[in-house]
């Protein structure tokens, strides 16, 4: 770490920052994914975390995702609240013995030495209706604040784990405001240099967030979102269907990727028409449990293809 | 005697499950010992974040040698039949059994010696099988194991077991057993940051000055003693006083080993906020204490936390770090509070028309409604205004669509007095929002407030009308909506206010108001015996007789409940003297004559009977104490003097009893004998006035 320039430091630099979670991971023997190219409300949602997390062949992998939480727009207005952010997310499967340990290791590569800060594990029951997941863990806690969530998986798409696989999801802007001692996201320094070069994170996101936010409560089609949400959904049984192959004792599935794809769009289709306050509080359930119904269908579809099945 | 350390280290159990686990931990080891013969001198039982911990001293080196006798076949018995009693009882030849002679011959008799086992054997078998069947309210899979069905289960992965058995006076043995590929050994490890390294421990004493010395204190009591000492302490020295929190305390001592108590603070403009949302901000959010000012009762703007280690530097970094936590926690909450403020309460009412209170019972808008007209009708009954009284129920329910409430659920009501009263409403009105909700259970305060207890009692009384209406009554354990609840807090707002108030009427007019058609009289009486039952219960909580209730209530029409429990205190005491208990025992006397004769002559003695007809004095002294005592015990019923109703019953004893002396009631003359049955009815009706006596018991 001495090595590196000042201004790509985690405690000077967002990037830097992440340049360092990525480096440790990468040290574990995670690939280093980039993120998934399209809209979603969670790291969790990546095929590389929902997908891989089934079936028995190993699995370590990291990588940050932008996270879209369409209703958490403050119009850029709030310090610490915003429809746009990024986590980052590390599985490894099975989950290694000393994964606490590797954690907190993570957390001393980005600046948070255990030994001065005061580091906690305080339950909390992860749970996901829309992907049919449920797993045991933490809140991890630094001096008082949640800086990620540790969990064992131990189903996800309706499938149970086997083995289980531990999922780490650190918020990176709230991580790096702590280590950076900013109180308000727009103040993140995000390339680490100072004066004129400076780029804060408001210069990157700060319109954006103004923009989907009028976008997100107020603006976004609503006719248009509920029809993509029914062709997604037509769209993912359609592909699922078109993939199965059945002869003789094997049953294997040739298009999973592609169906799962379309439940990720349906799930972030659904959070837009949520934010625009369109959907009622007993359609919400129905909704979810439509996407739910998707997510389990993929996943019974993965642990039938070559990555997703036992040998 | 030896003594056996056991301890199960693990990744970190949530502190709400650990008092419990430890608690299961020592029943489930201890009753195992003792069902193996192995009865142990005492144990206790530890928790900490990672790990739970047992000592049992005094266990036996092995367990009593176990001696049984098996019969055999017969002398004589075919040659199968007794190759399988020597297998089945290991005897190498008929030599080696005893012969015994009963009536039906001689038989085989295999003494068989179960020599009692090591202790630590038997130990090792207990163990796994109570570690893969421990009762963990929810508990999960790891790791590479996880793979194959049938691995071990824990509330979080299990990472090592300490297990010794040994004298006091001896290097103890490792119980030796594996669980899921986990060896139990002797190491354990110290605090996760200060103390990591692996520690060697032999015997409980060591093991807890080890750990103590590793920084990790072992005894949750101990714990909670540091925690609240120091927590006091910190917040003496400036002048300052703790709010305690037993709840706080116990999670708190749950989430860390070494307790470190410090003291932050937070900018004093957010004092402006109600005290109780600064706490649930800082309590459910940040799990700190908060502290006020002891001259004025009110908070001041300092918390205090407790951290998990002992920092080089102080623990200044802590400190400024769950400050800078605090502080957006408490501007949102500044933030919901004064948001807010600037909608007014009724103009949030609407938003209930599309809130669902139960499927078969409407919205919550309608809910509102009902609520609003019973309190009306109940409010000239308890002297409460009944235009406030109207304007309280229409707003009472309004904040539970607020920010705060939304982020802070127990803070419903608080919050809608504190709206009120921004917006100008009248104290009882405002009052109302808070107290309607009591009383919450038995020892919840009581409103006293007419307006509150107007409303308190709709809210309730709709309640209770609905789900009986909809026949969703509670079901043994099974409450969902809090029927009972509900129930005892009508008695109780009743009783503890000294309340007159109608219940059957005013069940019919609360079922009235709902859509749901309901059987109009069948429903409020079944309410009306709930209403009974649940009086039974708190008066036998309180010590009072419970057969007393039911001799009330069996007089029908009782739906005053300050009547019942006066009535049933007046019984309670005239039972106590030798007035009541003789009385008791001649009416009961009566009654049991008069059951076995109606039964024989299939036909009921009542109606007056006829002063012609009577042969004794004693039979004319009764009847005229009965019409003296009716008179007065009807007199004094009707002024609801109870005391006075017992003292006239009184005077009927000597009467009965010199009746039951001298006179025969199965008379030869039928006429006679009819006669004097329908005395005993008299006596039977007139007691009738104050109870039913036949319901007494004793």
């Amino acid at each position: 770490m001495d090595a590196l320039p000042d201004h790509m430091r985690p405690e000077r630099s967002f990037q830097g920052f992440i340049l360092a979670l990525q480096h440790f991971w990468a040290e574990q023997g995670c690939v280093i994914l980039q993120p998934y190219d399209m809209e979603m409300g969670a790291g969790t949602f990546h095929p590389a975390t929902t997908l891989r997390a089934l079936g028995p062949k190993p699995w370590n992998a990291a990588y940050v995702q932008p996270s879209r939480r369409p209703k958490d727009g403050r119009y850029g207005e709030n310090p610490n609240r915003l429809q746009h952010y990024y986590q980052f997310q590390v599985i490894m499967k099975p989950s290694p013995p000393n994964l606490q340990e590797l954690y907190l290791k993570s957390l001393a590569a980005i600046g948070i030495d255990s030994a001065v800060h005061d580091i906690r594990f305080v339950e909390d029951d992860w749970e996901s209706p829309t992907l049919g997941a449920w797993g045991l863990g933490w809140e991890c806690w630094c001096d008082g604040m949640e800086v990620s969530q540790f969990t064992y998986f131990q189903q996800v798409a309706g499938v149970e784990c086997a083995p289980v696989a531990g999922e780490l999801t650190y918020g990176l802007e709230r991580l790096a405001m702590y280590v950076q001692g900013v109180d308000r996201v727009y103040d993140l320094n995000f390339n680490g240099r100072e004066g004129a070069e400076k780029v804060t994170y408001g210069d990157v996101f700060l319109q954006a967030e103004q923009e989907y936010s009028r976008h997100n409560f107020e603006v976004a089609d609503t006719a248009m979102l509920f029809e993509q949400f029914r062709m997604a959904e037509d769209a993912c049984r359609k592909y699922l269907a078109a993939g199965w192959r059945e002869g003789g004792n094997t049953k294997e599935h040739l298009m999973a990727l592609p169906a799962y794809d379309q439940c990720i769009k349906a799930s972030h289709v659904f959070n837009l028409l949520d934010a625009r306050g369109v959907i009622s509080v007993t359609e919400r359930q129905s909704y979810i449990a439509r996407v739910r119904e998707l997510a389990k269908a993929c996943g019974e579809a993965w642990i039938h293809t070559e990555t997703g099945r036992a040998v | 005697m030896p003594d056996l350390l056991l301890e199960l280290f693990s990744e970190e159990i949530p502190a709400r499950m650990q008092a419990k686990a430890a608690d299961d931990l020592r029943r489930m080891v201890t009753d195992k010992l003792v069902a193996e013969g192995l009865v142990y001198e005492g144990a206790k039982a530890f928790a900490t974040p990672r790990r739970l911990a047992l000592t049992v001293h005094g266990i036996p080196v092995r367990q009593p040698d176990l001696k049984t006798e098996r019969r055999g076949p017969k002398i004589g018995a075919p040659d199968a039949a007794v190759q399988g009693f020597l297998k089945a009882t290991g005897l190498k030849s008929l030599d080696e059994a005893k012969v015994q002679k009963d009536a039906k011959g001689d038989f085989y008799i295999a003494l068989i010696e179960k020599p009692g086992r090591p202790a630590i054997d038997v130990i090792a078998e207990i163990l796994p099988v109570i570690i893969r069947t421990f009762p963990w309210p929810k508990s999960m899979r790891w790791g590479a194991r996880s793979a194959k069905s049938g691995s071990l289960t824990w509330v979080r992965p299990l990472h090592a077991i300490t297990a010794t058995f040994g004298l006091e006076t001896e290097e103890p043995d490792v119980v030796k057993f594996s669980v899921d590929g986990i060896e139990a050994g002797q190491t354990t490890y110290g605090h996760r940051f200060m103390a990591p390294g692996a520690i060697p421990v032999r015997r409980f004493e060591d093991y807890e000055a080890k750990l103590k010395a590793a920084k990790v204190i072992l005894d949750p009591q101990a714990r909670k003693d540091i925690i609240l000492d120091d927590a006091k302490e910190l917040a003496f020295a400036q002048g300052l006083e703790l709010v305690e929190d037993q709840v706080l305390l116990d999670e708190v001592s749950g989430l860390v080993e070494w307790p470190v108590v410090m003291m932050g603070s937070f900018e004093k403009e957010f004092l402006s906020i109600p005290d109780e949302v600064i706490r649930a901000t800082i309590r459910n959010n940040q799990k700190c204490f908060v502290v006020k000012d002891p001259k004025t009762g009110k908070l001041t703007n300092k918390f205090v936390l407790t951290a998990n280690i002992e920092a080089p530097d102080g623990g200044k970094t802590i400190v400024a770090g769950n400050e800078r936590v605090i502080r957006p926690r408490l501007s949102d909450a500044k933030f919901f509070y004064e948001t807010d403020l600037k909608t007014k309460l009724e103009a949030r009412l609407p938003k209930f028309e599309q809130i669902v209170f139960h499927e078969k019972l409407g919205t919550q808008a309608e809910r509102i409604k009902r609520i609003e007209r019973l309190a009306a009708e109940i409010a000239p009954l308890v002297g409460a205004d009944v235009e406030k009284t109207r304007r309280a129920a229409r707003l009472a329910k309004a904040d539970l669509l607020t920010e705060v409430v939304g982020e802070f659920p127990e803070l419903q009501g608080l919050m809608g007095k504190y709206y009120a009263l921004a917006q100008g409403e009248d104290v009882s009105v405002a009052t109302a929002s808070e107290e309607h909700w009591k009383p919450q259970g038995p020892t919840d305060r009581v409103p006293t407030d007419p307006v509150s207890i107007a409303v308190a009692l709709a809210d309730k009384l709709d309640t209770l009308a609905g789900f009986w209406a909809i026949d969703e009554k509670p079901t043994g354990s099974k409450d969902p909506y809090a029927l009972r609840r509900a129930a005892l807090g009508v008695i109780r707002l009743i009783i503890e206010n000294t309340l007159r108030l109608p219940v059957l009427n005013t069940a019919k007019s609360a079922l009235l108001g709902l859509s749901t058609k309901a059987d109009a009289e069948a429903v409020p009486n079944d309410l009306l015996a709930f209403f009974a039952d649940r009086l039974k219960v708190q008066l036998r909580d309180q010590g009072a007789r419970h057969d007393l209730v039911d001799a009330v209530f069996s007089l029908g029409g009782q739906d005053d409940l300050l009547l019942v429990v006066r009535r049933v205190e007046a019984l309670g005491k005239f039972l106590d003297s030798d007035d009541g208990k003789n009385l008791l025992a001649g009416t009961k006397r009566a009654s049991n004559i008069l059951a076995i004769e109606e039964k024989r002559d299939k036909r009921t003695f009542d109606g007056a009977p006829d002063a012609a007809l009577y042969r004794l004095d004693e039979e004319k002294a009764l009847a005229k104490a009965i019409d003296q005592v009716k008179s007065e015990a009807s007199t004094a019923v009707a002024k609801e003097d109870f005391a006075a109703a017992m003292s006239a019953m009184a005077k009927l004893r000597p009467a009965v009893d010199a009746f039951f002396d001298k006179v025969k009631v199965n008379d030869d003359d039928p006429k006679v004998r009819e006669n004097r049955l329908k005395l005993l009815n008299e006596i039977r009706a007139a007691t009738r006035a104050v109870a039913d006596f036949s319901r007494i018991e004793g």
